[in-house]
């Protein structure tokens, strides 16, 4: 596999990686770090990649484990991972949805649901992978995705309503 | 599309049930704008999931990153320091043999000095002793 050979196959979901990473990790930094490191892993590991039928499938588990290790030496070495600790350098999210508050609140309710939710949501409702597909980057079988998709939806609404009801923000 | 349609496919949506099609057919009527007010929650959901996918990563990837340079430094930065060190032996070298050259010329040359200094001690010897003989032989 040559290096034209390679951009071509991996190339076309990097966004996807990103997004997974900076979901993941939270600072929009870390997730540049962390999508440029995948892409060298890849590449390292390039004669192994030509032989899986569904490149995208192990880069996002591969992504997914990444960033996790990522978090854990962060805690081990006593820096709790958290939204305040970052400054975004663009707040273009933030600003952007200054015009309406509840949007920016699903952001924040993303974040505090449970990794396994918070990832199956990511992989369905912004990506749009089918469930077979994110079975195999959770290691899942489908029908525990979809109870996991289930809840994590139910959760985020119920929230927002009650929020709006109370306008507890 | 109907109303009654669009709550019983949020309905399926909830329970995660719907086909990624179904989805796709809510995502366009709650970006139409023109959203039913009990249906508000689910329009902020469905904008910040088109919004966030709107984000890319924008930076060039590249595939050969520092790691690899660093060893390649390192092995240059080895040459050139075994290849210094060679240098500088042989510099080294040279000037201790300068030096012990210089020191074994000097040693030669006060060698030579003192044995003229000798030779001119002793021709005046041989002077000495030839007077000597001519005034025994006179006798």
């Amino acid at each position: 596999m040559n290096q034209s050979d390679f951009l071509k196959s991996v190339l076309p979901f990097k966004d996807k990686v990103f997004r997974l990473a900076k979901r993941l990790l939270v600072s929009t930094e870390e997730a540049e770090d962390a999508t440029q490191e995948l892409y060298f892993k890849l590449w390292k590991n390039k004669e192994k990649i030509a032989e899986y039928k569904n490149i995208e499938a192990f880069a996002m588990t591969m992504t997914k484990n990444y960033c996790f290790d990522r978090l854990k030496s962060k805690q081990a070495s006593n820096l709790t991972l958290v939204h305040s600790n970052y400054k975004e350098k663009d707040t273009s999210l933030d600003k952007k949805m200054e015009y309406r508050d509840s949007v920016s609140q699903v952001h924040k309710l993303m974040e505090e649901l449970p990794e396994q939710q918070k990832l199956v949501l990511q992989f369905r409702d912004i990506e749009q992978y089918d469930f077979e597909e994110i079975g195999k980057m959770l290691d899942l079988k489908p029908t525990a995705v979809r109870v996991a998709l289930s809840r994590a939806r139910k959760t985020i609404r119920e929230k927002l309503i009650k929020q709006h009801n109370y306008g507890i923000i | 599309m109907e109303l009654y349609k669009i709550e019983q496919l949020l309905e399926k949506y909830l329970n995660a049930e719907t086909t990624l099609q179904e989805e796709a057919t809510l995502k366009s009527y709650f970006s139409s704008g023109d959203v039913a007010s009990h249906l508000q929650e689910y329009e902020s959901m469905f904008s910040y999931f088109a919004f966030s996918k709107a984000e890319t990563y924008a930076k060039p990837i590249q595939l050969n990153t520092k790691k690899k340079n660093w060893k390649w430094l390192s092995v240059a930065a080895s040459i050139a320091l075994l290849f210094s060190v060679y240098l500088g032996n042989g510099y080294f070298e040279e000037q201790r043999v300068k030096k012990q050259y210089a020191e074994v010329m000097s040693t030669l040359s006060m060698l030579s000095n003192n044995l003229n200094k000798g030779n001119e001690a002793m021709s005046s010897l041989y002077a000495y002793e030839d007077t000597v003989n001519k005034i025994f032989k006179t006798k």
